[in-house]
């Protein structure tokens, strides 16, 4: 079995992201860019198959800028075969909407026929927790999101989920789209031989064009503001001094 | 303009507080029809025609629908969009499992965690962790969101609206569900608690978050868990609150040995007023309390619950 797993190049998650002044978005020059936190879970999940003999190949896919090829020599260096960027957009500010994401990935799947597609959950800068669901509804293919367990068995995958109840378990027909959640895995680190081996590996370069999708927004960004600051607290020196604090401000 | 609303059921009972929230939300949108899908949903549905702005009910029962299966339902919903300019939902994991597959089936972008409602197109969400406030309008012929239910108040109660029995969509067939795990517990739901004590792994263990369980109880409080606290098995996954977890606001939120990293922050920075315990002056939880203190949660956490006595 073939699986795919898109990757995207996101702020790193330590970094705190600051708003432009002018409401025009958020600063992205000279930040820390690294693979989505839920992307790299989905690639270690591939591998973890593929050590299994339950895959035989995995190929990692990003859309975004040229530079996401960093994104994806990652994904080879942690265990994946091959690579596939596609370019959509020129600027490191252009995010391109799950909707046409999922239009690229669903074209994709049709030529590489995979059994298997495994993405993120959600990305953390646009935090749209969507593209692994619009990806599989352009496919009609069965969905399990959330995943915090993964079982492959002949054409059926049991899925663990974690939902706001606590664990839900389906079984889905495959091929399927899973999405992935924090405690599926711990992703591995690439070691240094494989980071050199990685560049070898091969990677396919291609654009939306190639794929007949229109990438323009459906969302116009009418503008980006800093959320409202918190008023500064105090340090109370003891519990008891807590306590009265808090009887103070009604809040016990 | 008129609006359809995924009410929230889990086992044929209306979870009402996320779906009230959901309605005061959409309300300004237009004409707000509910709909109640699951094996059993006629409850729910009763229930859901006394929330204030309701001006209709749909209820669809039938077994493929049981659990809310994204397929099954999505199906369901996509077959009345033609109707309804806005397709809605509280931003709940059921909600966010099927919306965006409504969406892409429609050919339009989904809008998850909406915050605020500017107009019938144009809407605020948050991105990176919070961190920032995107207002974004739609192009889209029929817009399908999620709303984050902290940032709204719950509907009122109303006259029961008509409730019309609608049937189910073919089903795709393509998932099954095998079972729940769901912890019974008789403390407030997280998400609509006046009152949230969390932990961290400052707690150390499974068997000593029994303290933040104490302190919880004893005001009436529900219990949340950083990350690191449910990655460590010190809590379970749905006790978490943060960027990917769940987003509380309640009046009270007493986070207790954990450290306050973005993604945490982001699930409770709207909390009415803050406390922080932590051994470490300079953890970054402190920028947010409104009452810190610098101590042992081991001393102070049972001292604390002996004193709210
Ligand atoms: C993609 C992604 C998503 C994430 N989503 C979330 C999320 O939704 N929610 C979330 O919470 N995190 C999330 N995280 C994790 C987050 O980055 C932090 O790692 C996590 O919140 C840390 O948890 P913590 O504060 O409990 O642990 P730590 O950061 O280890 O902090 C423990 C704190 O306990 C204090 N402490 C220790 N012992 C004591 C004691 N005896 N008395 C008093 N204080 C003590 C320490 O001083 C320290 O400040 C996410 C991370 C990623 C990459």
């Amino acid at each position: 079995m073939k699986v795919l797993v898109p990757v995207k190049r996101v702020i790193d998650y330590n970094v705190k992201v600051r708003v432009k002044a002018d409401g025009s978005g958020v600063d992205l020059a000279n930040v820390k860019m690294s693979m989505n936190p839920f992307d790299e879970i989905a690639v270690e999940e591939a591998i973890r198959l593929k050590e299994a003999g339950k895959a035989d190949e995995i190929v990692a896919v990003s859309i975004g800028v040229k530079q996401s090829q960093e994104t994806l020599r990652t994904a080879l260096a942690m265990g994946a075969d091959r690579a596939i960027l596609v370019v959509a957009a020129d600027d490191v500010h252009t995010d391109i909407e799950p909707l046409a994401v999922a239009k690229i990935l669903a074209k994709i799947v049709e030529e590489e026929q995979p059994g298997l597609v495994l993405c993120g959950k959600q990305a953390i800068d646009n935090d749209m927790n969507a593209t692994g669901q619009m990806v599989s509804a352009l496919l009609g293919w069965s969905q399990a999101t959330f995943a915090s367990k993964l079982d492959i068995e002949g054409d059926a995958a049991t899925v663990t989920r974690e939902v706001d109840g606590g664990l839900q378990t389906i079984k889905v027909k495959m091929p399927a789209i899973v999405t992935v959640d924090l405690r599926l895995n711990e992703p591995r680190y690439a070691s240094l031989p494989n980071i050199m081996k990685a560049k070898k590996k091969p990677m396919d370069e291609k654009t939306a064009a190639d794929y007949g999708v229109d990438v323009s927004p459906r969302l116009e960004v009418v503008k980006t503001s800093e959320p409202a600051e918190r008023a500064a607290g105090i340090k109370v020196g003891s519990v008891d001094e807590l306590v009265a604090k808090l009887k103070e401000a009604g809040a016990v | 303009m008129a609006v359809l609303l995924l009410a929230e059921v889990n086992d044929g009972e209306l979870a009402l507080d996320a779906t009230a929230k959901a309605v005061a939300a959409a309300k300004s949108l237009g004409d707000v029809t509910a709909l109640c899908v699951g094996a059993t949903a006629a409850a729910a549905a009763e229930a859901a025609a006394k929330i204030d702005g309701v001006s209709k009910v749909l209820c669809a029962e039938d077994a493929g629908l049981g659990h809310r299966l994204a397929e099954a339902t999505a199906a369901l919903i996509v077959s009345l969009a033609g109707d309804y300019e806005h397709i809605v939902a509280p931003a709940t994991t059921d909600a966010k499992n099927i919306l965006p597959r409504v969406a892409a089936l429609l050919d339009v972008m989904v809008l998850t965690d909406v915050s605020g409602v500017v107009d019938g197109a144009t809407f605020e969400r948050p991105i990176y962790a919070g961190n920032a406030i995107q207002t974004v309008k739609s192009s889209d012929a029929t817009k399908v969101i999620s709303f984050r239910t902290s940032t709204f108040d719950a509907a009122g109660e109303q006259a029961a609206a008509p409730v019309e029995t609608i049937s189910a969509t073919e089903n795709p067939g393509l998932s099954e569900w095998v079972e729940d795990k769901v912890a019974a517990s008789d403390r407030p739901e997280l998400t609509s608690a006046g009152v949230v004590v969390s932990g961290g792994r400052g707690v150390g263990s499974e068997e000593n978050f029994a303290m933040i369980e104490a302190l919880a109880d004893k005001l009436g409080a529900a219990v949340g868990a950083s990350r690191a606290a449910v990655d460590s098995g010190f809590a379970p996954n749905d006790w978490q609150v943060g960027q990917t977890g769940k987003v509380v606001a309640p009046e009270l939120y007493i986070a207790i040995g954990i450290s306050g990293a973005i993604q945490h922050l982001a699930g409770m920075k709207d909390s009415k007023v803050i406390v922080a315990i932590n051994k470490d002056e300079e953890a970054p939880i402190f920028q947010v309390a409104d009452f810190g203190l610098v101590a042992d949660l081991f001393d102070a956490v049972p001292e604390l619950t002996e004193k709210l006595g």
